[in-house]
């Protein structure tokens, strides 16, 4: 880390030799769960998709009688739930590999499909490897919101922006069409980057994917209400919306609530696996809950760990929490967590503040002392 | 099939990006139609600390012929290992299996009546030939179980052909099948088993044979035990001219550990494997212990249900010793080991 030019202000206080030795700690607590990793894990993942089949599987049915507004309302209800967990705890996770080592085809990253509008293939790669990668490195991390939205000081503002309160607002409502569409990089096209015939395969391949979605929810289980084909229609569009916001606020409260540091690609130059765990530390920042809450979130109510450990199971997260807090109170580093209304108040007062045109970053970010760890409730 | 096909293509429209069967098998476990699965519905202890597991398989089990083998998934820990095992029934689907390692202890001491395991389709020549004809079993240990599955087939179907069985086990108690074996040898005047107690008796030998069964070189012959042997009667068979006649069935390949290991790269998987340290370990096991989804079967270098494009490097097969790699080349994963720094397309 010396050898960059600059070096990020929350960062001060360590030696190189205590980022190798946070590095140390943090692949031990790694190891001990692969060591321990096995059949009640195994149980666990299988017992959610198990869940997830009966909750869609009772939404679908109930809203036959959708007509019937308390069916309405409980199928609704239902598949929203149903959605959440099957884009969040499985979807997500499972194409992260966290399931891999079961070495059951059925659950595995690299069979696993899901019901998002981006293909398994294509979240891959821009999420699992740019985004864990280049973690809020303004310019490199191509999480959503750096592109769609003014999210750091670094980035210019444009008139646009003005309006940005509205668009995040719009990008919840359509939250997976915003990331599927945002993976094709159709910006390369002004730059020369791509193709028109390049951008024209890959809108070809999203609508492979979302167009039998698309027909499932608004074609075909509204057909098959019959009497209720409307009511089945809107409950799906529901259902749809909801997972949407759900999944956009729980995401955005994981990179942007006050606390959550930012880089500059010069001070992430000649980073050491020391050096990048630092960054996901701070990077990140968890939600506090009940069990039921973290399961919904897909645990990335423990976004800290997992960007620390994307690949471990992520029921694991929990137990090893508490001994992350630990090293970051050692260490004098920020462990950034909060309850998803307050976080998510943060992260849409940074996105009001950043629609005006504001100053230059550095100073900025020293004046702001670093947050210091507030140990998370047990 | 094909109307179950269909049906599954026309009802994937409701579930998306699921299958129908990802929601039918609620229901019923054994209801897939990716996979083969099979619900354990009995464990019967056998001699020498061996059990025989009959399975009810689900749809996509197409059957077997008596002498084939399956493969078996079974979750130990968490992890799924795959392992292949002899049909021990005609009409059944039953599998003789000897505690001796991880997997068969798991299925023998700690499997639960009840549990559901994965299949492969049956496979394997190791089958008696569609016209009657003299035969000899040489077996040995639990290598007697392919035998069992064509004998119980051969007296289903009736009626014996003249079969002479000389079986090898280390004691009289050891003997699988023992009491089976000896009541047909009793009661059908077709069928004579000539067995060998190793402990008292000393291994046999090749010079034994024209003493136990005069007219071996008559006979159509099925052998199936521990390497050593196989490798013998092989010889013997050869030497006499007779290879044509012989069906030899091995259950494990003899891994000849003279791989000089290396850097494996699971390229589409993005995975490492590093074997410098533990030259035995083949392309399939350093991938499964990676994570990295390996395609296999037989795991004995006879289904090909293993082979996966090398995309850099060479490879060792530890049968020949043969090292070869071209870009392309298909490798037999099960059987290699890396030979130096390599990549697989998988």
């Amino acid at each position: 880390m010396t050898t960059a030019p600059t070096i990020h202000p929350a960062l001060r206080q360590l030696s190189d030799a205590d980022i190798e030795a946070i590095g140390r700690e943090l692949d031990a607590i790694r190891d001990g769960v692969i060591a321990d990793r096995g059949e009640s894990d195994a149980a666990y993942i299988r017992k959610v998709i198990r869940v997830h089949r009966q909750l869609e599987a009772a939404a679908r049915g109930t809203l036959l009688a959708s007509l019937f507004p308390p069916a309405w309302l409980a199928g609704t209800t239902l598949l929203s739930v149903a959605k959440i967990l099957e884009n969040m705890e499985l979807g997500h996770n499972i194409l992260h590999g966290q399931w891999d080592w079961m070495r059951d085809p059925e659950i595995h990253s690299t069979t696993w499909d899901w019901d998002h509008a981006t293909p398994a293939e294509d979240w891959k790669h821009s999420h699992n490897y740019l985004h864990h990668t280049f973690t809020n490195i303004v310019g490199k991390d191509r999480d959503l919101g750096y592109s769609a939205l003014r999210m750091s000081e670094d980035q210019p503002w444009k008139p646009y922006h003005l309006g940005q309160l509205g668009i995040n607002a719009l990008l919840s409502l359509l939250f997976e069409y915003g990331i599927a569409l945002y993976d094709i990089e159709l910006e390369k096209l002004s730059t020369g980057e791509m193709s028109v015939r390049e951008a024209g395969g890959r809108l070809g391949k999203l609508w492979k994917k979302v167009r039998p979605q698309l027909v499932k929810d608004f074609v075909v289980w509204p057909l098959l209400s019959g009497p209720s084909a409307a009511t089945t229609l809107t409950a799906n569009l529901t259902a749809n919306l909801v997972r949407n916001v759900w999944t956009h606020t729980v995401i955005f409260c994981g990179h942007f609530p006050d606390g959550v540091e930012q880089f500059t690609q010069e001070q992430t130059e000649n980073e050491t696996r020391g050096g990048w765990y630092v960054r996901q530390l701070l990077g990140s920042a968890n939600l506090e809950g009940s069990e039921l809450f973290h399961v919904m979130t897909g645990r990335l109510s423990f976004q800290i760990e997992h960007h620390l450990f994307p690949d471990l199971p992520s029921n694991r997260y929990g137990e090893i929490s508490p001994k992350v807090q630990d090293l970051c109170k050692r260490y004098d580093l920020p462990y950034t967590t909060g309850r998803l209304s307050k976080q998510y108040l943060t992260v849409l007062r940074r996105i009001a503040r950043l629609s005006l045109p504001s100053g230059p970053t550095s100073e900025k970010e020293t004046q702001h002392p670093v947050q210091t760890n507030k140990p998370q409730a047990a | 099939m094909s109307l179950l096909d269909a049906l599954v293509r026309r009802g994937a429209a409701l579930t998306t990006p699921f299958l129908p069967d990802d929601y039918l098998s609620l229901l019923n476990p054994l209801w897939s139609t990716r996979e083969i699965r099979a619900r354990v519905l009995q464990i019967r202890p056998e001699a020498a600390g061996s059990a025989t597991l009959e399975l009810e398989p689900g749809i996509g089990w197409l059957g077997h012929l008596p002498g084939q083998y399956l493969g078996l998934g079974v979750d130990i820990d968490g992890v799924r290992h795959w392992r292949s095992y002899s049909l021990t029934s005609p009409d059944r689907v039953t599998v003789t299996v000897k505690a001796m390692g991880l997997v068969s202890n798991h299925l023998v001491r700690r499997t639960p009546v009840g549990t559901v395991v994965r299949l492969r389709a049956a496979a394997g020549d190791f089958v008696f030939p569609p016209t009657p004809t003299p035969t000899l079993f040489l077996t040995a240990g639990s290598g007697v179980t392919p035998a069992m599955g064509m004998l119980r087939g051969l007296v289903v179907r009736g009626p014996l052909p003249d079969v002479t069985h000389l079986h090898s086990a280390l004691t009289r108690d050891e003997v699988l099948f023992g009491e089976e074996l000896r009541q047909l040898d009793r009661t059908s005047p077709n069928y004579r088993l000539l067995e060998r107690h190793t402990d008292t008796d000393g291994l046999l030998a090749m010079d034994h044979l024209d003493e136990l069964v005069p007219d071996w070189r008559d006979r159509e012959t099925f052998a199936c035990g521990p390497a050593g042997l196989l490798d013998a009667i092989e010889q013997h068979w050869a030497a006499a001219g007779l290879t044509s006649r012989l069906h030899v069935e091995r259950f494990a390949s003899a891994i000849a550990g003279t791989g000089s290991g290396g850097q494996v790269t699971f390229a589409r998987s993005r995975a490492t494997a590093d074997t410098t340290t533990d030259t035995t370990t083949t392309l399939l096991s350093a991938g499964e212990a990676a994570g990295v989804l390996m395609p296999s079967g037989c795991r004995m270098g006879i289904c090909f249900g293993c082979v996966v494009p090398l995309l850099s490097g060479q490879v060792r097969n530890v049968r020949t010793g043969d090292v070869h790699g071209e870009p392309g080349d298909l490798v037999q994963t099960c059987l290699s080991t890396p030979a130096g720094a390599c990549s697989l397309d998988v």
